[in-house]
């Protein structure tokens, strides 16, 4: 096990490394580059040399990257040009970063906890109109473009009917400031009308952003179900006399689990993705907001550290799913 | 069975079970068989086939000319207002005053051109590297493995806002650039893992046994043989290509040139008026759903149908 570990971690060192040399060769691709960017049209030539030589710009290509990969080893990322102009992107970051793994968190929980059981379920009726129905509707739910779900959510429920806040992560209320989690904070000062509020603004872009997952997490649950009651395993124990229930949650339940975890682990990466549109879509103050400003005003120092973190995330929620993954199955340590 | 791990195990697990049939030639018939019964499948095609007409005879049908702003006198008149409903203009007209139902209508060919289009791109390039990998393994299959890998290891759709984000005049063809790159490493991951599970088989090692040269087996044994997993993959990027574009218009990265009408961008404009006027982008949205649909209803079933452990 801790062979496969270290194997698993110096090969994650590797994919970031080469990561960091293509997000920063894409960051000197990209039209007009940061002089361009602060200066706009008005830079003289003498100005843009000048603020070149500031940025180090002017330095060789592979001198440039190996200072850029210092600093960023350090922690700095530059300052931000437009989406906050001034202030640092690792500031920028961390204060809405709780926004977003609030957001994700609470998205994939409503996944799994919808997707696991409904899964569970249409497989075991297999054919009846609970299976063609939910299948269905785990089709459609593939179909529709997040940021329309997540506008669609927002008309209905929050212009419409007004039973939902449309914008943002807290109303009117003063609240007080822990971790930034704000209903977390709410539970731990006991604020409840704070954390209350805080989850009632949480609830839409949540809904949103877990229908993609959950149509996944639904579909690999009941394909796992549908596999494992065909081994032969269960067959032996359904001929020994086993309880129905004892069969169903040690043989096939445990077994059919562990595809479903990779998928949980591969879904938290597309999350990010989605939470950019959603995040956009009702204003909510996190880390996709940001992604989707910088997108939109050409912050390069956002949208490179950004994506940057995204996929070191991604990279590592996959490392941890397959450590777990050959906790639970011993077979695959010994690839 | 050894349980496929992360995303990569996956592609190669996929790969490997639509490569395992006896022989090409009976699977496909007997996935056939199975297609012809199956509902899904059939409403798929349906969905498909009446989108194919209406973008054939869009232009002859369009009541209106997409791009003129029939409209703008009405626009003029009361500023900021968004032409309604009206004889002769049944949805009524968009932000500029351009007869809705008309863009709707003719949007269908440039938002079919953009799936199309994104997937053979991506094939194109999957198809190239996966044959790479796949016909001479060693060091050539490693270095490519490794760009794939690194390529995989980004959250697709990020991926593909940050191709997006490299061009500073975004125009269709940069916006089918963006959504296509992201497909190749699936493609040629795909490729490779079924071209792999070719070489130890029965006939690749007959033909080589024959003295066939190893060009000849490559393009005439295993890659006809190894297509199966890449075309059920197709109609998935279809699906996905159409929405990732949409996606790419919200976030301001689509094609700012509208005069040809396209779906996502559509439904991309409209957000700034969403609230008072969802129609705008109820249509556009749609008609996206319904045709991502079509293509992943067709996709899903092709992969069951394709699936040795449902064979019989």
């Amino acid at each position: 096990m801790l062979r496969y570990t270290v194997r698993r971690l110096i090969q994650l060192v590797v994919v970031v490394l080469v990561l960091s040399l293509l997000v920063f060769a894409w960051l000197r691709a990209l039209p007009g580059g940061p002089v361009s960017a602060l200066l706009g049209d008005r830079g003289t030539p003498e100005s843009r040399a000048a603020l070149s030589a500031q940025l180090g710009l002017d330095q060789p290509i592979f001198l440039q990257y190996f200072k850029f990969l210092g600093r960023a080893l350090t922690g700095d990322f530059g300052n931000s040009t437009t989406v906050q102009p001034g202030d640092t992107v690792v500031e920028i970051f961390l204060q809405r970063f709780p926004a977003t793994i609030e957001l994700s968190l609470f998205a994939i929980v409503l996944a799994v906890l919808a997707g696991i059981p409904l899964g569970y379920l249409a497989a075991r009726r297999r054919g009846g109109w609970f299976d063609n129905l939910s299948v269905g509707g785990s089709l459609v739910g593939v179909a529709v473009p997040v940021f329309f779900l997540a506008y669609l959510l927002k008309y209905i429920f929050a212009t419409e009917l007004q039973w939902l806040p449309s914008l943002g992560r807290q109303g009117d209320i003063e609240a007080t400031r822990v971790t930034g989690f704000f209903v977390l904070d709410g539970l731990l000062t006991q604020e409840w009308d704070a954390a209350w509020d805080a989850f009632l603004h949480l609830l839409l872009p949540a809904v949103a952003l877990a229908t993609i997952p959950f149509a996944v997490i639904f579909r690999i649950t009941r394909a796992a179900v549908l596999d494992v009651v065909n081994e032969d395993y269960v067959r032996t124990a359904e001929s020994k006399g086993l309880l129905g229930s004892v069969i169903r949650r040690r043989h096939v339940l445990r077994n059919a689990m562990l595809p479903v975890v990779t998928t949980i682990g591969l879904q938290v990466g597309a999350l990010l993705a989605g939470a950019v549109l959603t995040e956009k879509v009702f204003a909510f103050q996190g880390v996709g907001e940001a992604l989707a400003l910088g997108f939109e005003r050409r912050d390069y120092p956002v949208l490179q550290m950004f994506i940057m973190v995204a996929a070191v995330i991604y990279v590592l929620v996959n490392l941890l799913v397959d450590l777990s993954y050959a906790l639970i199955d011993p077979r695959i340590r010994a690839r | 069975m050894v349980t496929p791990t992360g995303k990569k195990e996956r592609i190669d697990a996929l790969a490997e079970s639509t490569a395992k049939g006896d022989s090409g030639v009976s699977l496909a018939a007997s996935a056939w068989k199975r297609l012809r019964r199956s509902p899904v499948f059939l409403v798929g095609l349906v969905i498909i086939g009446l989108f194919l007409v209406t973008a054939a005879i869009a232009p002859f049908i369009a009541p209106h000319d997409p791009a003129a702003r029939d409209l703008i006198d009405q626009v003029v008149k009361a500023r900021n207002e968004i032409p309604p409903a009206q004889p002769g203009h049944p949805l009524g007209g968009d932000l500029v005053g351009r007869d809705f139902l008309s863009r709707l209508l003719v949007g269908s060919q440039q938002t079919l051109l953009v799936g199309v289009f994104a997937t053979l791109i991506g094939l194109a390039g999957g198809l190239i590297l996966g044959t790479l990998a796949g016909a001479f393994g060693g060091i050539v299959d490693s270095i490519v493995m490794r760009v794939v890998d690194v390529m995989l290891s980004i959250p697709q759709l990020l991926l593909a806002f940050g191709i997006g984000a490299l061009f500073a005049k975004p125009n269709l063809f940069t916006v089918i650039l963006a959504v296509s790159i992201v497909q190749i490493p699936v493609f040629a991951r795909l490729l490779r893992g079924s071209m792999l599970a070719q070489r130890g088989s029965d006939h690749v090692l007959a033909a080589t046994a024959l003295g066939v040269k190893p060009g000849p087996i490559v393009f005439r044994h295993m890659l006809p043989n190894s297509l199966g997993p890449v075309i059920v993959q197709s109609t998935l990027v279809l699906a996905t290509s159409i929405i990732d574009a949409a996606a790419l218009s919200f976030l301001g990265l689509g094609n700012p040139d509208d005069t040809v009408p396209e779906w996502g961008q559509m439904l991309g404009n409209a957000q700034t008026v969403i609230d008072s006027h969802p129609h705008l982008a109820f249509w556009p949205a749609g008609c996206i759903i319904v045709i991502a649909l079509g293509f992943t209803l067709v996709g899903e079933s092709l992969r069951d149908a394709l699936d040795p452990k449902n064979r019989r």
